[in-house]
């Protein structure tokens, strides 16, 4: 059954397809090993309901399992990673907002077909919130100070765009290369593909675009209790997607690789929150001098401020 | 594409149906290359007096122009693609967005290479969106309608300039504000009105939600645009 050579494969699926047109609902197998065949058949019958003829050349994307067998090259090759409908980001997001005990991420939402459409989308839109939101309540929190002049700050996309994209990008490459190093190491089961961990990071993300928006409202205990709850949503989408593969491991490496990922998130939120987000206190200091009790600083603030 | 929505009522389906079918001729040959006397034996245009190739050429520009401010379904707009028109918007709203070089770089407006690489790259990069999600649009279509539609956004752009020069208290911010809003829905309506129809039926939402994300970006610089003190 499993011995069948690659062309074989290709013509057992033709003659699927047009039976699979016929009778959309029937129920396929493919002749792939992995664990996860039948959802990833299930999910292929769904991702194959479209009329989207183009998309479909590649017919790489129906086999189980392999999604690359065209070159990094080609265009086909980047098109299998957007092959997602409106309601398949629409779910995925929900999952990231929604995290239950025991629904991993990856295995539970994702189904081996992870897309790079919601992780890029998420992140240019939460560089933008960030730093319109920060903007505006640097605008609010400094309106009743007749020495303002209101600034665009346009430098906060490039540094938005930059932490963001490398956050989104470079810890995903760390936490892949070292649960893959530590697999190989262990002969443990099967981890987590590179795309996929990029993928529940990028939607992992999401909770931070209302968030932000919400961190315009000038109360420091909102911001925070803010930070708190987006902060648990989110890394318990994180800690339930990696636990399940790191348990396995000693204990020392389980936790520290936990409780790393946990604090590298942490420091995205709060770094974003006190570089984009100045609040009231920090503005008027710059701008108001204080009155002091000794004569030699009042000259010291009176030079400071303009 | 109607048996497909009956049975699956995608989601936004509604996008397909926003304007009113019309074939609408549009001036242009595919076959010259916009802006330089084409060699081609069937068309030649070598011989003809200079005022001629750049009147042709503008008067493409300016139907085009009249396309966007009456969006229609007009696959001839698309077919009969140029570069001319996004190329002057861009060039004229960087113009005018530019922040005043008095001013410190760190606090001010975006500069004009920022706005330039936005729209350009904004624009690469909703059209290989949509072509990745499986659009038949080619990607200069793409790159066109995107460009022309920004024309609502620059009349904006004009608008406030000279409301700003009467003030900028909050009455000036008002009006702005509702030109702005109404010019960046205009641009959204008019470019989906244009691209929505290549894309597969599932996916519209996809395709729409990133050209909407671009127009925002770009109302928002417009809004706000503060001179200098």
């Amino acid at each position: 059954m499993m011995a069948s050579p690659d062309d074989l494969k290709f013509q057992e699926f033709e003659e699927a397809t047009d039976l699979l047109s016929a009778d959309p609902g029937a129920t396929t197998l493919s002749m792939s090993g992995s664990s996860s065949t039948a959802q990833g058949a299930s999910g292929e019958i769904k991702l194959d309901m479209s009329d989207n003829e183009e998309g479909r050349e590649e017919s790489s994307e129906l086999l189980g399992g392999e999604k690359q067998t065209s070159g990094f090259w080609t265009f086909e090759y980047y098109q299998s990673f957007f092959d997602v409908d409106t309601m398949q980001v629409l779910d995925r997001v929900k999952g990231s907002v929604m995290p239950l005990p025991g629904r991993n991420f990856i295995k539970h939402t994702l189904r081996s077909s992870p897309d790079l459409y919601g992780p890029f989308w998420i992140c240019v839109t939460l560089v933008f919130s960030v730093a319109i939101s920060g903007n505006l309540s640097t605008f609010l929190s400094s309106m009743g100070d007749p020495h303002y002049h209101y600034r665009p700050q346009f430098h906060r996309v490039t540094i938005a765009a930059v932490v963001i994209f490398l956050y989104a990008w470079l810890v995903p490459l760390a936490v892949w290369g070292f649960l893959t190093w530590r697999q190989r190491e262990e002969r443990q089961q099967k981890g987590y593909s590179f795309l996929e961990t990029v993928c529940v990071y990028g939607y992992s993300l999401f909770i931070y675009i209302p968030t932000s928006v919400l961190w315009i409202l000038p109360f420091e205990w909102l911001q925070w209790l803010l930070i708190v709850v987006a902060m648990v949503i989110s890394g318990s989408v994180l800690v339930l997607t990696f636990w399940p593969v790191v348990r396995d491991d000693t204990k020392l490496t389980a936790f520290s690789t936990v409780a790393t990922i946990l604090v590298l998130h942490a420091l995205l939120a709060i770094g974003c929150k006190m570089y984009f987000f100045q609040t009231a206190t920090f503005t008027v200091t710059k701008t108001v001098p204080i009155p002091t009790h000794s004569p030699n600083h009042t000259a010291v603030m009176g030079t400071k401020s303009y | 594409m109607a048996e497909v929505d009956d049975s699956r009522k995608p989601m936004f389906a509604g996008l397909s149906d926003v304007s009113i079918s019309a074939d609408i001729p549009v001036e242009g040959e595919i076959n010259v290359p916009v802006g330089t006397p084409s060699q081609d034996d069937e068309y030649s245009t070598l011989d003809e007096p200079v005022k001629d190739t750049i009147l042709r050429d503008l008067t493409a520009v300016g139907k085009k122009f009249v396309h966007v401010m009456y969006p229609k379904k007009s696959s001839a707009l698309l077919r009969d693609w140029d570069l001319w028109g996004p190329l002057l918007l861009c060039v004229t709203l960087a113009l005018m967005l530019q922040g005043n070089s008095v001013d410190s770089k760190e606090e001010g407006g975006p500069q004009f290479a920022e706005v330039f690489v936005i729209i350009w790259f904004g624009s690469v990069i909703i059209t290989l969106n949509s072509k990745l999600l499986g659009g038949t649009i080619s990607f200069f279509q793409s790159l066109c309608v995107l460009g022309y539609c920004i024309m609502p956004l620059t009349v904006a752009m004009v608008v406030c300039r000279l409301v700003l020069l009467g003030g900028s208290g909050t009455v000036s911010f008002i009006i702005r504000l509702v030109v702005v809003t109404a010019s960046f829905s205009w641009s959204t309506f008019a470019s989906t009105a244009f691209l929505v129809d290549s894309q597969p039926p599932n996916r519209k939402a996809l395709v729409v939600y990133p050209v909407f994300l671009f127009y925002f970006v770009i109302g928002w610089m417009v809004l706000t645009f503060s001179p200098s003190a």
